[in-house]
């Protein structure tokens, strides 16, 4: 069995977490993938100095992702003796973790419930709830 | 850096204390002083780079990009039109790896040397085109874009192959570093020598045509709305933004910049289409000028020769084919085929010339803004006669403005933000292109970044100030020098891109090149 937890770097990943092993603790080979993504869009504007920089901008933020998030989250599921692993992309979030729990082969997603809410979530939905309308691979949103 | 600022705001605050006191014929003065010496100075500069082909009355300089543009076009075999639908996939993002998802996009890279090179040449540089060379220069103008989207292709594909990638992760590339870097991979001479010319020719465009002809259109612009004044103060302002966004670091600015331009673009060209589609009866006799104008000239000045001059010099300035700078802001996508960047830079003259400058020039023409002789169904022209009699004998931005005024009476308005908004942005765009050029000559430091930057600064001021005939000449001349040296080492460097295009193509249709799906 494979599940992906997807984090989104606030408080509220710790419940999709301990989620998350409460489920792969039920199962004798369970494998824990923890995505955390960069939200980024090919389609938006940027400077010509901003485009000469990208490629180490990039480095950067995922290793901040990697350091500050994802590494210590895999670090807490090895430590409870399950077998984890850390994926950190940059995209659409909802579009990116789907796509990864389908490649993988993965058998559920986890993530946590949105932590964005009132105007801007009404104006241009969740991250969440994208994921949970259009995801391949079956979704627990985690409260 | 904080005494730096203490300094500017010193010099705006005495400017808003001292305007009502200080006489306007004063500041006419100054402007007039700042025009003469710079005319003077760069005289003979644009008389070489426009000297008549001997016997004729067409400058060498045009006939040298559209025979680089037509032997680009004819030794690929028409690329333009070929990989036209493979460009559009690839701005899509349909052949992007999502795993190099969060580096420079296609569409990232085309959208930013888009905001250089989209603006005031579409709106001023198209209305001085058909002001002086009637509606026939249209015709001109967009067959030099068809065919300038060759010279772009060989000069992007260049731009990423050649550049340097440094350690730190970060790109610099451009025409000085093909050109050096492929001469040196070709074993021929020179390509340090040739690499410098252009450096220093690109120092100098991006002071003429990015930055002071700029700075002069959106004065125009400004003072359509709000009266006369004198244009140093216009100059001191952007110069004032400009020094904040590249010396000061304020980022934030240039970035609300390229964000709002690509809307002011959507907005101008959907004002066009509204003005066309109101006038829509007129369409069919406007293109009848353009192709009748195109051939006879319609009584402008030098006739159907002085239209095709005219189409194919502002069509060059607008969309920067074969002068070098688009391989500039080309080179930092990331892609393991150069070529697919070529691929892309090709909609560039596209949508700046064969759409933009198109519509702007359909506007004036059907607005009936340049006066017709109804004897002789020709064009009448000035007392001067340099150009064609104008209603409000207007010229350049002022022209478009008036011509978008006549359908849409509170356009100007938009217009004069939309005019502002570009010239900023172009002038963000090319002091990077300049700086770019400096570094290679001066090397990279905080020091000699600085001296250039502030040079820059200085330049917007005297733009503003000059009058439109010595800043266009200048600009003009700077630019297409660049074309000079980059188009002559393009000749050399053809066959890189040449093997590349036969590569790639090759295994696009074997299938080894595929669409990733998402």
């Amino acid at each position: 069995m494979k599940l992906v937890i997807g984090l989104d770097g606030q408080s509220s990943g710790e419940k999709a977490l301990e989620f998350a092993k409460s489920v792969a603790a039920s199962s004798e080979m369970c494998e824990l993938i923890v995505v955390y993504v960069i939200e980024w869009s090919p389609f938006s504007f940027q400077t010509a100095e901003e485009n000469a920089e990208r490629h180490k901008r990039r480095e950067e933020e995922i290793s901040i992702a990697m350091e500050r998030v994802v590494e210590p989250a895999v670090a807490t599921l090895q430590a409870a003796g399950h077998s984890a692993r850390a994926i950190v992309r940059h995209g659409d979030v909802a579009d990116t973790i789907d796509a990864i729990a389908h490649d993988e082969g993965a058998t559920q997603i986890v993530v946590a419930r949105s932590s964005a809410g009132g105007f801007s979530s009404r104006i241009f939905g969740s991250s969440t709830a994208n994921l949970v309308m259009n995801a391949r691979v079956p979704v627990t949103v985690v409260a | 850096m904080r005494k730096l600022y203490a300094i500017l705001f010193a010099i705006a605050a005495y400017v808003a204390v001292s305007l009502p006191a200080v006489a306007q014929e004063a500041a006419a003065t100054l402007d007039e002083r700042v025009n003469a010496a710079f005319a003077n100075a760069t005289g003979w500069f644009v008389n070489f780079i426009f000297m008549s082909i001997p016997g004729t009355n067409f400058p060498w300089i045009v006939m040298w990009l559209v025979i680089g543009a037509t032997v680009f076009t004819i030794y690929f075999a028409a690329v333009q039109f070929r990989f036209f639908g493979h460009a559009i996939g690839l701005v899509k993002g349909d052949y992007s790896d999502p795993n190099d998802a969060g580096e420079v996009s296609h569409f990232q890279a085309l959208a930013t040397a888009l905001s250089g090179t989209v603006g005031l040449g579409n709106i001023a540089g198209v209305a001085v085109a058909v002001g002086i060379g009637g509606p026939g220069a249209t015709f001109w103008m967009i067959l030099a874009g068809l065919l300038g989207m060759a010279s772009k292709f060989t000069e992007c594909t260049l731009g990423v192959k050649y550049r340097n990638e440094y350690p730190d992760g970060t790109v610099s590339g451009g025409p000085m570093y093909y050109i050096s870097k492929g001469f040196n991979e070709l074993g021929l001479p020179g390509g340090k020598i040739l690499a410098v010319l252009f450096s220093v020719f690109c120092i100098l465009g991006a002071l003429g045509g990015g930055n002071m002809f700029q700075a002069n259109q959106a004065h125009a612009q400004i003072t359509q709305i709000t009266g006369e004044f004198p244009g140093w103060i216009t100059g001191l302002v952007f110069a004032a933004v400009v020094f904040a966004v590249i010396v000061g670091g304020i980022k934030s600015i240039a970035r609300v910049t390229e964000k709002i331009v690509p809307f002011m673009g959507i907005l101008y060209v959907g004002a066009a289409i509204i003005v066309l589609i109101v006038n829509i009866d007129m369409i069919g006799w406007a293109f009848g000028q353009i192709f009748a104008g195109a051939f006879t000239g319609l009584g402008v000045a030098g006739g159907f020769v002085g239209a095709l001059i005219q189409g194919f010099k502002r069509a060059a300035f607008s969309n920067e084919a074969g002068v070098g700078s688009a391989a500039i802001a080309h080179s930092a996508v990331r892609t393991k085929e150069p070529i697919t960047e070529g691929f892309v830079s090709l909609l560039e003259p596209l949508i700046d010339t064969v759409v933009i400058c198109t519509m702007t020039a359909l506007v004036i023409i059907i607005s009936q803004q340049l006066i017709i002789d109804q004897a002789t169904g020709n064009y009448m022209l000035n007392e001067a006669g340099t150009a064609i009699a104008t209603v409000d004998g207007n010229g350049g931005v002022a022209l478009t403005s008036a011509a978008f005024g006549s359908a849409i009476g509170w356009f100007p308005f938009v217009l004069a933000i939309a005019v502002i908004l570009f010239a900023f942005s172009t002038m963000i765009s090319w002091s990077y292109y300049g700086l770019k050029a400096w570094t290679y000559l001066f090397g990279e430091g905080k020091t000699t970044e600085l001296i250039f930057k502030l040079i820059f600064c200085v330049f917007i001021v005297i733009g503003a100030a000059a009058s439109l005939g010595p800043v266009i000449d200048f600009s003009d001349a700077a630019i297409f020098a660049m074309a000079v040296v980059n188009i002559f080492c393009l000749y050399f460097l053809m066959k890189v891109v040449k093997a590349e295009l036969t590569s790639y193509a090759a295994r696009l249709k074997s299938g080894e090149i595929k669409k990733f799906t998402h």
